[in-house]
C-alpha cells in the first residue's frame, strides 16, 4: 500500500505549488502536481492598449523578471508587423543575458546547492586543502587557505550561535551528502560570494530598463537613447559600465560557477540516472543575432525531440493551430466547447471554475480538476522545457558550440550521453548554457559598440506607434526562452485594443496536471522513481524538484499517508 | 536554539564583522530611515541593545519581486543581518502557510512571540468564491492572514499587491484581490508600494522599526514619508526640461537622445510619489525616467486602470493654475529668450506654491502619524 505524501506549498514564481506523491518501497511511484493560486492576468488583459501589455504580463514573475515583458512585445510586434532597430535586439538580448546569468547562479547556488552540498561539514575541512582543490580547478583569486579558513571561522560562530538562518535546512550529515569536507568549504564561501554577486549583474537592467525588478520594455524597440554626447542617454560611461558587469560576469561563470559545478557533479553521478521523466523536449529557441523573424539564425534553436530521439529536431510553429494547444480536463476552468477539448491560445479562454474542496482541506481530488494550471500539449505530447531541452535542441540541430560544451562535460564527468537525461542533466544543462551566454553576451555587447560607431544609434521603429496605422485585425505570437524553459504570448488585437491574450509559460508545460488521455507533464513524470529512502529526511525528492529550478522562497512540507506531518524542508 | 536573543550587534560580531563594519551599517541604515546625520548615534545605540524582532513574511497574489527587490538592498551586511533574520522567521512563515497539521508549529511560534512579531505580508489576498483563488497548505490567505494578524505587533504591507492589490485587482479584478489594510482593522498597517518598492525604501522601512521599536511617520495613505512624501515629477532630474518647455515627442527622437522631459509620452511623475528620483534603483545607477522611459506611476492605487501608459496626463492635481505641459511647450517654443528667462521665474514661483499645496494635500485629513506600536 503505497503511502500518501502531500508537498505543499513549494512557492513558486507562478505563485503556490503542491505536490501529492505516493511511496511504496522507497520509491516514489505516482504524483500529482497542482497550482494552487490565479490572479487572471489573461482576464484582465482584454480590452486594454497592446502597448501596455508587456507591463501587465512582467508581473507574472518578479523573480524571472523580463522574459515575460520581452515575450509580450514580440507577440504586439509580430501582430503588427513592426521590426525592431538591430541596437533594441541587442540591448534586448543582452537584458536576456543579464537576467540568465542572474538567475541560474541563484538558483545554483542559493536554491540547489543546499541538495549537494553539505554546509556544516564544511566545519571539519581543512583549509589549506581547500585551497588546494580550489586552485587546481580554477585561477579564481579568492582561494588562499586564509581565505577559506576565514569563512570557516564565520561559520563555526554562525552554528554555535544556533541561529542557522538561511542554512536552517536541516539534513546536516544526511548519508546522501557525498562531498568530502573540503567541497563543502569551497561550496559554501561560494555560495557567500554569489549572494553578493547577484546584486551586480542586474545593474544592467537598470541601465537599459532604469530598474530591476521590472524593467521597462517598449513595443517597437528600447526606451533606452543612445547619445554618447549626452549625459542624459545611453552614452560612453553607460556603455562602459555595461561591459565591465558583463566582463566580471563572465569571470564569476567561469571561475566559480562552472568548476563549482563540475566539481560537485563528479560526486554525484549516480543522479544521471534519476529523475528523467518525459523523453520529450520542446524549445521555442531564442537569442536573435539577425531580428526576430530569422529564426534559423537564433543562438538557442527553435524545434522539439521526441522519445529521446537525437537524430531528428521537429519543426514548430506556434501559429498552428494543431500543434499547441492547452487541456483543461484536471484544471479548474471551463471551455465553452467542453473540458475535454484541447484549444490553441489564440482562440483561448480563461473561464475560471473552482470545483476542488472547499478549504481548508486535506487532499486534492486528484481524479477530477486539481490545479489552476492549464495542461499544454505539443501535438498532443506531453513535453518537458528547460535549459535541458535548450541544450538537447541545439545538439541534436547541429550547433557545434552546444555540441562542444556537452561533450565535454560528459568526459569531464566520464559520464554516457544517457546521464544527460536526468536530474543531474538538467542541472548540469543549466552550467553549461550560462557558460555560453556569458559569452554570447560580450558578442552581442562589442556588436552594440561596432553599431555606434559606425553612427547607427536607432532604438526604436515609431512607424507603427499609432493606432491609427495598425490593421482592423491582427493576430500575433512572441515566443521566448525564459530561464525556466520555453515561454509564449499569444495576442489577438481588434480596433485597437486587446481581444484576447494568452501566456503559456514554462512552468504551464513542467508544473502542469495530467491531460485529457491522463498523460503526466513533466514534474508528475519526473517525480516517479526518485528514491525517499528516509521520509523524514527526503533530501532525493528535493533534488528532482530543484532540478527544475524551483523560485527563491521555496519550502516543502511532507505529510504522511494519514495527513500526519511528517517534515518541513527550507531552502533560502 | 539559544535562550536569549541576540542583539544585531552581537549577531554581527557572531558573523565577523568588526566594530567599523558595524557603525558603517548604522550610517547606511539611518540613511536609508530618512535619519539626519545628528541621529545616527540613535540608531547605533538601538541596534547594540535591542533585541532582534521576531518577522514573519507572508507569500499571497504575488510575483516575489518584493523579495527579489530586498535582496538587491546595496549594503552588504543587510543581506547578512537582517534578511538572514527575516529569512529565519520566513521558514515559519511557510510553516505557517502549509495547512492545518502545521498550525500546531505556527502557533507555538506564535504563542511564543505573540504580539511582538512583526508580520511582512506580500501579495493580495483574493475573498472571492470564499477565497479559493489562493490556498497555501489547503487553506485559504485570508484564513492565514487573519490568523496571523491576531498576534502581530504590525503590519508591513510589501508593494503595490499589498498595499493597493496592484495588477490582480486591476479591472475587472477576477479574484477579488484586496490590499491587506481593507480586511485588517486595529493593527498599524505600514503601506509600501511600488511595483517592486526600491529595495532600499524596504530595508529603511524595517530597520526603521527594529531601530526605533514604532512606526515610521506614515503620510494619509499609510506610507512611510520618509520615501513617499514627493512626487517623482518633483525630484526628477529631467524637471528642468519640463519647465522650460522641452519634451520627447516620440521614443528616441532628437529629444530623447537629449534627456527632455518625458511627460509627452505619458509620464505619471507628476501623481506619483516615490523615491525613485532621489536614491534611484540597484544602489543608485538609474531610474526608470533616466533609462529613458516614462514612470508608469507603480505605486499609486489603481495604477494599472490609469492608463493606458503611454497617454500623457490631460492635468493633474494642483496644476490647475497653469495650462497643461501641452500650451506650455507651444508657447514657450515661440517666446524669445527674455521670454524664457521670465517663465522660468513664473514657474519657480509656482513650484514653491505647488510644493506647497501638495505638502498640504498629502497631510490631508487621516494624514496625522498613525503612532508608535
Amino acid at each position: 500500500m503505497p503511502s500518501r505524501i502531500v508537498v505543499d506549498p513549494i512557492t513558486r514564481i507562478e505563485g503556490h505549488l503542491r505536490i501529492e506523491a505516493e511511496v511504496k518501497n522507497g520509491k516514489i511511484v505516482d504524483a500529482y502536481s497542482s497550482g494552487t493560486m490565479v490572479r487572471g492576468f489573461e482576464i484582465i488583459l482584454k480590452g486594454r492598449d497592446p502597448r501596455d501589455a508587456w507591463a501587465f504580463t512582467e508581473r507574472a514573475c518578479g523573480v524571472c523578471t523580463t522574459v515575460h515583458a520581452l515575450a509580450s512585445v514580440r507577440a504586439v510586434e509580430d501582430a503588427l508587423d513592426i521590426t525592431i532597430p538591430p541596437n533594441a535586439e541587442l540591448v534586448r538580448n543582452l537584458m536576456f543575458c543579464a537576467q540568465y546569468m542572474q538567475d541560474h547562479v541563484v538558483h545554483f547556488y542559493h536554491l540547489h546547492a543546499l541538495d549537494w552540498v553539505d554546509v556544516v561539514s564544511a566545519l571539519k575541512a581543512d583549509p589549506k586543502k581547500t585551497c588546494e582543490i580550489a586552485q587546481s580547478i580554477s585561477s579564481w583569486p579568492k582561494s588562499s587557505p586564509k581565505y577559506f579558513a576565514d569563512v570557516q571561522k564565520r561559520l563555526a560562530a554562525f552554528v554555535q550561535s544556533g541561529q542557522l538562518g538561511i542554512f536552517a535546512n536541516g539534513y546536516w550529515g544526511h548519508p546522501a551528502f557525498k562531498l568530502p569536507a573540503e567541497v563543502n568549504l569551497l561550496g559554501t564561501a561560494h555560495y557567500l560570494e554569489a549572494l553578493e554577486w547577484q546584486k551586480e549583474i542586474v545593474k544592467i537592467h537598470t541601465i537599459f530598463g532604469g530598474k530591476n525588478p521590472h524593467p521597462n520594455y517598449l513595443v517597437g524597440g528600447a526606451p533606452c537613447a543612445v547619445n554618447i554626447d549626452d549625459s542624459n542617454a545611453l552614452n560612453a560611461e553607460r556603455l562602459a559600465y555595461v561591459g565591465r558587469l558583463l566582463e566580471e560576469a563572465k569571470e564569476f561563470v567561469e571561475k566559480v560557477y562552472i568548476p563549482d559545478l563540475l566539481a560537485v557533479a563528479s560526486f554525484y553521478k549516480d543522479w544521471g540516472a534519476v529523475g528523467s521523466g518525459l523523453p520529450n523536449y520542446l524549445a521555442y529557441g531564442d537569442l536573435p543575432v539577425h531580428g526576430y523573424r530569422d529564426v534559423a539564425q537564433y543562438k538557442f534553436p527553435r524545434g522539439a525531440i521526441l522519445n529521446r530521439d537525437l537524430s531528428t529536431v521537429h519543426e514548430v510553429n506556434g501559429k498552428d493551430t494543431e500543434e499547441i494547444q492547452e487541456y483543461i480536463a484536471h484544471s479548474w476552468y471551463e471551455y465553452s466547447t467542453g473540458d475535454d477539448s484541447g484549444k490553441h491560445p489564440w482562440d483561448g479562454e480563461t473561464q475560471l471554475r473552482y470545483t476542488g474542496p472547499k478549504p481548508p482541506y486535506e487532499h486534492l481530488n486528484v481524479d477530477q480538476k486539481y490545479s489552476w494550471l492549464k495542461t499544454p500539449r505539443w501535438k498532443g505530447h506531453p513535453m518537458e522545457v528547460g535549459p535541458l531541452a535548450r541544450m538537447l535542441v541545439a545538439y541534436a540541430s547541429g550547433r557545434e558550440e552546444v555540441q562542444e560544451a556537452v561533450n565535454s562535460a560528459l568526459s569531464h564527468l566520464n559520464v554516457p550521453v544517457t546521464a544527460l537525461f536526468s536530474t543531474l542533466g538538467r542541472t548540469a544543462a543549466r552550467g553549461l548554457e550560462t557558460q555560453l551566454i556569458a559569452t554570447w553576451a560580450l558578442e552581442f555587447y562589442h556588436q552594440l559598440l561596432a553599431n555606434i560607431k559606425n553612427g547607427d544609434s536607432r532604438m526604436f521603429d515609431n512607424s507603427k506607434w499609432e493606432p491609427s496605422t495598425w490593421p482592423r485585425e491582427a493576430k500575433g505570437v512572441g515566443l521566448s526562452e525564459a530561464p525556466r524553459g520555453a515561454l509564449a504570448h499569444w495576442i489577438v488585437i481588434n480596433d485597437g485594443k486587446i481581444e484576447n491574450y494568452q501566456l503559456v509559460v514554462p512552468s504551464t508545460w513542467n508544473a502542469s496536471p495530467r491531460d485529457t488521455q491522463g498523460q503526466r507533464s513533466a514534474y508528475e513524470a519526473a517525480l516517479i522513481g526518485t528514491p525517499v529512502s528516509d521520509p523524514d529526511q527526503p533530501l532525493e525528492l528535493l533534488r528532482t524538484i530543484h532540478s527544475f529550478d524551483p523560485c527563491i522562497a521555496c519550502a516543502v512540507h511532507l505529510y504522511d499517508e494519514k495527513g500526519k506531518y511528517i517534515h518541513q524542508i527550507n531552502t533560502f | 536554539m539559544i535562550e536569549k536573543p541576540l542583539t544585531i550587534w552581537e549577531h554581527a560580531q557572531l558573523r565577523g564583522y568588526s566594530r567599523r563594519d558595524f557603525l558603517r551599517l548604522c550610517s547606511w541604515l539611518a540613511a536609508a530611515a530618512g535619519i539626519e546625520a545628528s541621529g545616527v548615534g540613535r540608531v547605533v545605540r538601538a541596534m547594540e541593545t535591542k533585541p532582534r524582532l521576531p518577522v514573519i513574511w507572508f507569500h499571497f497574489q504575488e510575483c516575489t519581486c518584493c523579495s527579489e527587490s530586498f535582496i538587491r538592498s546595496s549594503h552588504p551586511m543587510v543581506a547578512d543581518v537582517i534578511l538572514d533574520k527575516i529569512s529565519l522567521d520566513y521558514t515559519e512563515t511557510l510553516q505557517a502557510a502549509a495547512g492545518h497539521q502545521a498550525e500546531a508549529a505556527l502557533h507555538a511560534t506564535m504563542e511564543k512571540s505573540k504580539g511582538e512579531y512583526l508580520m511582512l505580508v506580500e501579495g493580495s489576498v483574493p475573498l472571492e468564491e470564499d477565497g479559493v483563488y489562493c490556498c497555501i497548505g489547503g487553506r485559504t490567505a485570508l484564513d492565514i492572514l487573519k490568523e496571523a494578524a491576531a498576534g502581530a505587533k504590525a503590519i508591513v504591507a510589501w508593494g503595490s499587491c499589498a498595499s493597493n492589490g496592484c495588477i490582480q485587482a486591476a479591472q475587472p479584478n477576477p479574484t477579488g484581490a484586496t490590499p491587506v489594510h481593507k480586511i485588517l482593522s486595529g493593527i498599524p498597517i505600514i503601506n509600501v508600494p511600488g511595483c517592486p518598492p526600491i529595495g532600499e525604501v524596504m530595508a529603511g522601512t524595517i530597520v526603521h522599526l527594529l531601530a526605533f521599536d514604532r512606526i515610521p511617520q506614515l503620510d494619509g495613505l499609510g506610507r512611510p514619508k520618509a520615501f513617499y512624501s514627493r512626487r517623482i515629477h518633483d525630484t526628477c532630474y529631467r524637471r528642468p526640461n519640463y519647465d522650460a518647455g522641452l519634451f520627447v515627442e516620440s521614443f528616441d527622437d532628437e529629444n530623447a537622445k537629449r534627456g527632455y522631459c518625458l511627460y509627452k509620452m505619458g509620464c505619471r511623475g507628476p501623481v506619483t510619489y516615490n523615491a525613485c528620483g532621489v536614491m534611484r534603483w540597484n544602489n543608485g545607477v538609474s531610474f526608470p525616467i533616466q533609462a529613458g522611459h516614462n514612470c508608469i506611476g507603480c505605486t499609486e492605487k489603481d495604477f494599472w486602470d490609469n492608463g493606458p501608459f503611454y497617454r500623457h496626463l490631460a492635468s493633474f492635481p494642483g496644476f490647475g493654475i497653469e495650462s497643461t505641459a501641452d500650451t506650455i511647450g507651444l508657447t514657450v517654443g515661440a517666446v524669445t529668450a527674455a521670454g524664457m528667462a521670465a517663465h522660468a521665474i513664473s514657474t519657480n514661483i509656482r513650484k514653491r506654491k505647488l510644493i506647497k499645496e501638495s505638502m498640504k494635500q498629502s497631510e490631508a485629513p487621516g494624514a496625522e502619524d498613525k503612532g508608535g506600536a
